[in-house]
């Protein structure tokens, strides 16, 4: 195990469960992996396989009825869930920072981009001079490809990639060791896209920050990430460097989600994955992939496979592979 | 030229969307856009471009949801504005349309059996119960649904994948001429698209029935499609063959689009970034659309836009780099597309 300084994010057996009338629903369910210094990891999932409650519970911000049942997470050391609201207000944005969905919706209409800055930093306890601050502001919009005029502008009047750029330069304004970015580009087109997961790689690899990128495009991903995770039904399936992922993919639900990717490298048949991801209020016994599985095995259907890393820093938890091996629990 | 014979024809259609109350803002959503769709051999064919582009307006004015401030929309050789109340019936049914979102596209106090019954009742598909019954499960089963998971549940028991399935089953039962398919598979998980657009092929492939598959996804567009038009600002820039167009791109706007696709492989990694930044000022508006924006951009082409010129048999643009290439001088968009008896079949 590498020293807690090269390990700004650890995240042990993470359990999340919504609260509702029918019982509780595992939106995350026993989640590990960690994080090195200045490394790019994309995690992959359905809508509804857990990933939106992962960023939001790294941040330690999400909401009633999800209520975190388990597990740890180590930011920089610090385990954040021992920590009081204040205590974790403070980590926020100085040490982990989070950039959102709907940038659209997440300034404030009527504040100019440069007094929502300084709230934001006031808040986290950055004391400055307003020149000071008009300075470092400035300085903020450039490093993510704005002009400094935008300081003096109203949410209105900037695109939608314009506005994605001001909560990337927030993010990175009190050199957070990790960012966390929730499909940062979901409503914006194509050529905006490649500007804005661009302007984040440039930011993060700045400040050396370990970035986390949430979505489900896997091209994005090949894009963007350096590591990538596949998450299932509230479960971690599979995670290992990018290339392992997209040339050498172990899990099943992987091999079928990579192989069902459209390119423009020729037509041929499209195949989806069939079946539908299963009910998390009920998630079925053993493996939470076996009613889709082509390959299920009554094991299967029994047992739940543990994620058990192997050479190369690639992990999976599939019963195919483990038959001769010993079983041994990992953090990736 | 091959063989067309026209179904549904937009002639110079443009439509302007009028805003604010005291000081008017004409805002340009088409700039006298022809197109038409071949009722044989029927087609795949894709119109794609960024947000603003003018796709979906294009779209409503096509399924006559929306009425062109100049210009008319053709059915079968009549102008859908002058059609009569039986007609426009017609057109209706034989023209469908599936729409982005799976979610609003249901009333939720109803069941999904409701939508698939509801226009066998209107056009009288069936003539009683047993008929309706078998007309559904029919219909379900082309589009890959098990009737038995689907039926009798409520819209909120069905993953988006499977509600954006039974629209499709929805148009089917209708046994249309045409599909306008706006973005149907942006809202729907990854795993589910390549089974919606396998079926939008088998639609076209077993039942003749042409696509108009709108998106702004090039990717998905480049597999569904055999033609593509690429508009910007209300405008084509470049139409033909999806094989041509994609894969080497001849228009700016084509090649910045192409470009950003973030591919789904490690080994092919984006370029940095190459857009030009934006002029702001002293633009005539008189010439290309795609002037302030453009790499390559000339002074003349601020001054009169570029005509349509041809740089291969299946393949047109609008950028004066091509100029040489001659001018594309037919009224219908459709002459320089790649016919389907020159496609050579898909592999796997």
């Amino acid at each position: 195990m590498t020293t807690t300084k090269d390990v700004p994010l650890r995240v042990e057996n993470l359990e999340v469960h919504y609260h509702t009338r029918k019982g509780p629903v595992k939106a995350v369910d026993g989640v590990s992996f960690e994080l090195q210094k200045g490394e790019r990891l994309g995690l992959v999932g359905e809508s509804g396989s857990g990933k939106s409650t992962i960023a939001l519970s790294l941040m330690v911000a999400h909401k009633e009825p999800a209520k975190i049942e388990g597990g740890k997470i180590f930011l920089n050391g610090t385990d954040m869930l021992t920590l009081n609201d204040n205590e974790v207000r403070r980590k926020r944005l100085s040490e982990i920072a989070m950039v959102p969905q709907g940038a659209l919706n997440s300034l404030n209409p009527v504040m100019r981009v440069k007094d929502q800055m300084i709230d934001g930093l006031k808040a986290h306890g950055v004391s400055k001079s307003q020149d000071e601050f008009a300075d470092f502001i400035a300085e903020l919009l450039t490093r993510v490809g704005l002009d400094v005029a935008v300081a003096e502008m109203y949410p209105h009047e900037l695109s939608g990639g314009m506005k994605q750029r001001v909560t990337i330069a927030l993010s990175i304004s009190m050199n957070p060791s990790v960012i966390i970015a929730d499909e940062p580009t979901s409503a914006l087109d194509v050529v905006v896209q490649r500007q804005i997961v661009q302007t984040l790689r440039e930011a993060q690899d700045r400040i050396g920050a370990a970035t986390i990128l949430i979505g489900h495009d896997m091209g994005l991903m090949a894009q963007f990430a350096t590591r990538i995770g596949i998450m299932y039904a509230g479960r971690l399936v599979e995670i290992g460097p990018t290339k392992e992922i997209f040339n050498n993919p172990k899990h099943p639900y992987t091999q079928m989600l990579i192989s069902s990717l459209p390119n423009t490298r020729g037509k041929r048949r499209l195949s989806g994955i069939p079946g539908i991801t299963p009910s998390l209020l009920n998630p079925p016994p053993g493996c939470v992939f076996h009613t889709r599985c082509p390959q299920a095995t009554e094991r299967c259907m029994i047992e739940i496979p543990k994620l058990v890393a192997e050479e190369n820093g690639h992990s999976w938890a599939c019963h195919l592979y483990t038959e001769a091996k010993s079983e041994e629990e990992v953090t990736a | 030229m091959n063989e067309v014979t026209p179904l549904l024809e937009c002639r110079d259609v443009s439509k302007t969307f009028v805003s604010g109350t005291f000081r008017k803002r004409y805002n340009l959503a088409l700039d006298k856009t022809s197109l038409t769709i071949a009722d044989s051999p029927p087609a795949i064919t894709a119109i794609a471009g960024e947000s603003g582009s003018g796709k979906t307006t294009l779209a409503r004015v096509l399924l006559g949801l929306l009425p062109p401030t100049s210009g008319q929309v053709i059915y079968k050789g009549q102008d859908i504005a002058e059609m009569s109340r039986s007609e426009f019936r017609d057109f209706r049914r034989e023209v469908q349309v599936i729409f982005q979102d799976p979610f609003e596209s249901y009333n939720p106090f109803y069941k999904v059996d409701h939508v698939l019954e509801t226009p066998i009742r209107k056009y009288g598909l069936a003539k009683n119960k047993t008929e309706a019954k078998e007309l559904i499960i029919d219909a379900l089963e082309t589009v890959g649904l098990r009737p038995s998971e689907t039926l009798g549940r409520y819209p909120h028991q069905l993953s988006g994948g499977q509600r954006q399935r039974i629209m499709v089953a929805r148009a089917v039962m209708l046994r249309p001429k045409i599909i306008v398919a706006d973005e149907p598979v942006s809202m729907v998980d990854a795993s589910l698209r390549a089974t919606i657009l396998e079926t939008l092929r088998t639609l076209n492939d077993e039942f003749g029935i042409s696509i108009l598959y709108i998106t702004h996804d090039l990717t998905t567009a480049y597999q569904v499609a055999e033609n593509i038009i690429v508009l910007y600002k209300g405008t084509v820039a470049e139409a033909g063959d999806v094989e041509k167009v994609i894969n080497s791109p001849t228009h700016p706007y084509t090649r910045l689009l192409v470009d950003s696709i973030p591919q789904p492989d490690p080994d092919l990694q984006w370029g940095s970034d190459s857009s030009v930044s934006r002029l702001t000022g002293g633009l005539s508006g008189h010439g290309c659309v795609f002037y302030d924006r453009c790499p390559i951009r000339q002074d003349r082409c601020d001054e009169t836009p570029p005509s349509l010129y041809q740089p291969d048999k299946y393949r047109v643009t609008s950028c004066y780099a091509y100029e040489d290439s001659g001018v594309f001088d037919s009224p219908r968009l459709t002459d320089a597309f790649i016919p389907a008896s020159e496609i050579a079949p898909i592999q796997g």
